[in-house]
């Protein structure tokens, strides 16, 4: 299983999302307030539009978390397979030689 | 770190791609070879692009109180070296350029270099570096995690200034700018990335000693 560390790490992680939280804001993205930046420059025009954007927030959110779900997918696969595959060998260890 | 689409000049567009592509390139044939060598190493291949999935995925708050997400390069960059972290990366950066309007294709090569070249790189140079200064296996997969995290910011705001130099303070002034959004913001962020890279690469490797971790990942013997 997990180790005590891994544990605390954890815990970590979730206060260091909560925090801000409750400390409050408006949590806008970062890459949309650096962009705000350089389109307050004068004469700022892209040079290309994206080729297509998700109509709206539900659609956005609906690929985020697909793209979520994809991976912890993948990595929830490779830590069961490399456990089953630890115990395994252990077990045929275990087993007394015929 | 996602340069919108179009917001670089034509001229730093090409130029990040074609700084960008031999190291896509070369990831590509460093990943060819893994599959080919090691095919113990597969699994953990995947689960260390995987990881960059979920990770560059999550919208995370910060003590700025704006919004930025981790990159999770770092976990394949320990185990792999730098180069595979490159097309990993570019995948990503295209599902989202494709599919959330969240960089674009023009800025692709620039977005490539932050976070799949520079971000694995440092991750990897920290954690040889850590390894040479005798520190513990936890804290040096922690520190290359986070600084891979952080230099690929620091690597947007260069990016950003070099594009959009201040009127008045010129490059250092505009890379300062930049670097206050999202350097500053992902500071909370890159602690919480390093965290996680120690967690996973715990949980993929399970009960064994620390000093064999990387190497079992990598498919080395037990």
């Amino acid at each position: 299983m997990m180790s005590k560390r891994s544990y605390w790490m954890l815990l970590g992680v979730v206060l260091i999302v909560l925090i801000p939280l409750i400390r409050g804001g408006e949590f806008g993205g970062a890459d949309g307030q650096a962009a705000d930046l350089v389109e307050a420059r004068e004469g700022f025009a892209p040079i290309f539009e994206p080729i297509w954007e998700p109509p709206s927030g539900e659609i956005e959110s609906l690929f985020f978390s697909l793209q979520a779900a994809l991976g912890a997918l993948i990595v929830g696969y490779a830590i069961g397979r490399a456990r089953g595959r630890r115990q395994a060998l252990d077990e045929a260890a275990r087993r007394p030689s015929a | 770190m996602h340069i919108m689409e179009g917001f670089l000049p034509a001229s730093h567009a090409l130029g990040w791609t074609a700084v960008s592509a031999p190291f896509v390139i070369a990831g590509a044939l460093r990943i060819r070879t893994i599959i080919r060598d090691t095919p113990e190493a597969r699994m953990t291949l995947a689960a260390s692009g995987a990881f960059a999935f979920v990770l560059s995925a999550l919208k995370i708050p910060s003590v700025t109180g704006s919004c930025s997400h981790p990159t999770g390069t770092g976990l394949g960059a320990i185990v792999f070296g730098p180069s595979v972290m490159a097309l990993m990366g570019v995948i990503v950066l295209l599902f989202q350029a494709l599919l959330l309007a969240h960089g674009g294709l023009t800025t692709l090569g620039a977005n490539t270099f932050s976070m799949a070249v520079v971000g694995p790189w440092v991750a990897w140079g920290v954690w040889k570096l850590a390894g040479r200064l005798g520190l513990s296996f936890a804290v040096s997969v922690f520190l290359a995690a986070a600084l891979g995290d952080l230099a690929t910011y620091v690597t947007t705001s260069v990016q950003l200034a070099l594009a959009y130099p201040d009127p008045a303070s010129g490059i250092a002034g505009a890379a300062l700018k930049f670097g206050s959004i999202f350097a500053v913001t992902q500071v909370p962020l890159a602690i919480a990335e390093g965290l996680l890279t120690v967690v996973v690469i715990e949980a993929l490797s399970g009960k064994t000693r620390d000093k064999d971790r990387i190497a079992l990942l990598a498919g080395g013997e037990k």
